[in-house]
């Protein structure tokens, strides 16, 4: 071709792209996987909705219009192409909005919202360079600055056993409409306490699968994330490998470590079921701790920054000063992310392994 | 003329906080209201000014490799004054700067003031770099306990600004907020610089 005729590459904007190997073609792209991941969380978008109400669907609402718009601001003032549409900031928006109780006073979700997009992603850089899960940084953001309103859990509508909402009111002592978490209660007045406030241990991993519990939007039906999360394994958006991993860890250390008789630490006891669906476990297991910006790329590192995730969990669950633990130990090991890329990283393709070159 | 040049170039251009990037603890720490942040910034002037005064003094006859231990005397005499003063007439802000106040001794800005510029000149230069370097820090300190204590208390300098309608984000005045506000004055600043940059290359073409 001529060099300088120019018209080829004035016509179409797609240039020759000169890239190693594998070249692979597909039609999948950051827009659609964005929007299908969106779908997935759909039925426990629905479900939380019937769960708690009117005040659900404001709560999300107010994250998903503040993230977009928060999004849509920023890429205006760095005058950057505008990518609202992709999906990321409305899932940034429902992911965050999943984390908070609803009922929250309207400024909360609209703070979390901002310093997820303005603080935790636009800063960084944008989408693709953010080092922290911006949704749980809202969260974390937002749990710091009103700890009162983000621990004040409102009470489902349907089917709630008249002894766990009694249980609840005993612990907020506010009013009758407030409660704690399974794992509020759980950490406050013990498991015996717990297993009570449901009328027996059936009774409880029911409520706790259906989600006609307390807590925030999102960690409430285990069953509708677990449908959510299989879409996304079966779409191979996740491996896997990371949500398995990750409930496995907290399942096994909290069977090992989590259970108490008389006050005493007795080994091999605790209840890992519980552990396992109770709390935002699935939610972050599935959604968040795959995320494909803030976590390592290889399916090893995954493996360990999943299990790693776990073992924080239940620290934080067990020992530490908050009942869940789960946005914390994601937001920590993302700062890992980049260290465990350092040392596992892909491998090159066609390349020999080291011993055999020798 | 020159003399304005030392004073002024701490202010903005070689501010301690936003553009050495020293002694980040202090401008973490106690920036949590405009009170606290104004009388650490005062103090640290007063110590970084009387520390070069004395430095400078005695620049030649410190052996150069006992230099360290001397200024650190130096420095820890003229903070023990400071303390003495402030425990007398300000009991309730010496209350609030708590560790800190004993920790200026080994602020990395008065160190490297004493080090870079005391050590390597005379009185007259090494006092009003001292004024200059201690007056950049406490405009840092003022303008990060400003922001803090207006968004994160809806107040300034204890006056209640904001009305009841205001739900001050807490976080803003834990330490993650000093992180976060610092974070974005240091990238505010590289902003202006930039486009300051590029205006006058721009205007060089013309």
């Amino acid at each position: 071709m001529d060099p300088k005729d120019n018209s080829v590459n004035k016509q179409t904007p797609e240039r020759l792209i000169v890239t190693s190997s594998p070249h692979v073609h597909d039609t999948e792209s950051v827009t659609k996987i964005m929007w299908i991941v969106n779908l997935a969380l759909l039925p426990a978008v629905i479900f939380s909705v019937i769960n708690f109400g009117l005040p659900a669907l404001i709560t999300m609402l107010i994250c998903i219009i503040g993230s977009v718009a928060c999004e849509a601001a920023v890429q205006y003032w760095r005058k950057k192409e505008i990518t609202v549409r992709d999906g990321s900031a409305v899932l940034t928006g429902l992911l965050l909005a999943m984390c908070l109780p609803a009922g929250i006073p309207w400024y909360i979700p609209l703070i979390g919202s901002f310093a997820a997009i303005g603080i935790a992603k636009h800063t960084m850089g944008g989408l693709g360079h953010n080092v922290f899960n911006p949704a749980h940084i809202g969260r974390a953001f937002v749990m710091a600055s009103y700890p009162v309103a983000m621990t004040t859990w409102a009470v489902t509508r349907i089917g709630m056993k008249g002894d766990f909402a009694g249980a609840m009111s005993k612990i907020s002592s506010l009013d009758a409409v407030t409660g704690a978490t399974p794992l509020g209660i759980l950490k406050q007045q013990g498991y015996r306490a717990l297993v009570d406030s449901f009328g027996g241990q059936a009774a409880m991993y029911k409520s706790l699968l259906i989600g006609n519990r307390g807590g925030s939007l999102g960690e409430t039906s285990a069953i509708l994330l677990l449908l959510g999360g299989f879409v996304l394994i079966a779409k191979k958006y996740i491996k896997w490998q990371v949500p398995v991993v990750m409930i496995g860890t907290v399942g096994l250390l909290t069977w090992i470590l989590g259970g108490k008789v008389d006050g005493k630490v007795v080994l091999f006891t605790g209840d890992p079921i519980l552990h396992m669906i109770s709390g935002g476990l699935i939610i972050g297991a599935f959604f968040m701790a795959t995320d494909m910006v803030t976590t390592p790329m290889t399916t090893k590192g995954q493996i360990l920054f999943a299990a790693g995730c776990g073992v924080i969990t239940v620290l934080i669950r067990l020992y530490g000063g908050y009942p869940e633990g789960v946005c914390y130990s994601i937001l920590l090991m993302n700062a890992f992310t980049p260290l465990i890329d350092r040392y596992i990283f892909p491998k090159k393709f066609g390349s020999i392994p080291e011993p055999a070159r020798r | 003329m020159n003399l304005w040049k030392e004073f002024t170039k701490g202010l903005i251009a070689e501010n301690p906080i936003f553009r050495l990037a020293l002694s980040l603890c202090p401008a973490l720490a106690v920036t949590s209201n405009v009170y606290n942040a104004l009388g650490m910034g005062l103090t640290v002037m007063f110590v970084i000014t009387c520390n070069n005064i004395s430095v400078s003094i005695f620049r030649k006859v410190i052996h150069p490799k006992v230099r360290v231990p001397v200024y650190i005397i130096s420095i820890a005499t003229i903070v023990t004054v400071a303390m003495l003063v402030l425990e007398a007439f300000l009991p309730i802000l010496f209350k609030e700067l708590g560790i800190y106040l004993s920790l200026v001794v080994v602020f990395a800005i008065i160190l490297a003031r004493a080090e870079v510029f005391a050590a390597k000149n005379k009185v007259i230069p090494a006092m009003v770099d001292g004024l200059g370097m201690g007056a950049g820090f406490t405009i840092g300190m003022v303008s990060i306990g400003g922001i803090r204590e207006i968004i994160g208390n809806g107040s300034f300098f204890g006056y209640q600004l904001l009305g009841s309608w205001y739900h001050p984000p807490l976080i803003v005045i834990l330490a993650p907020g000093g992180f976060i506000v610092i974070g974005f004055i240091i990238g505010a600043l590289n902003l202006y610089e930039k486009r300051k940059m590029e205006r006058t290359t721009a205007g060089g073409k013309i």
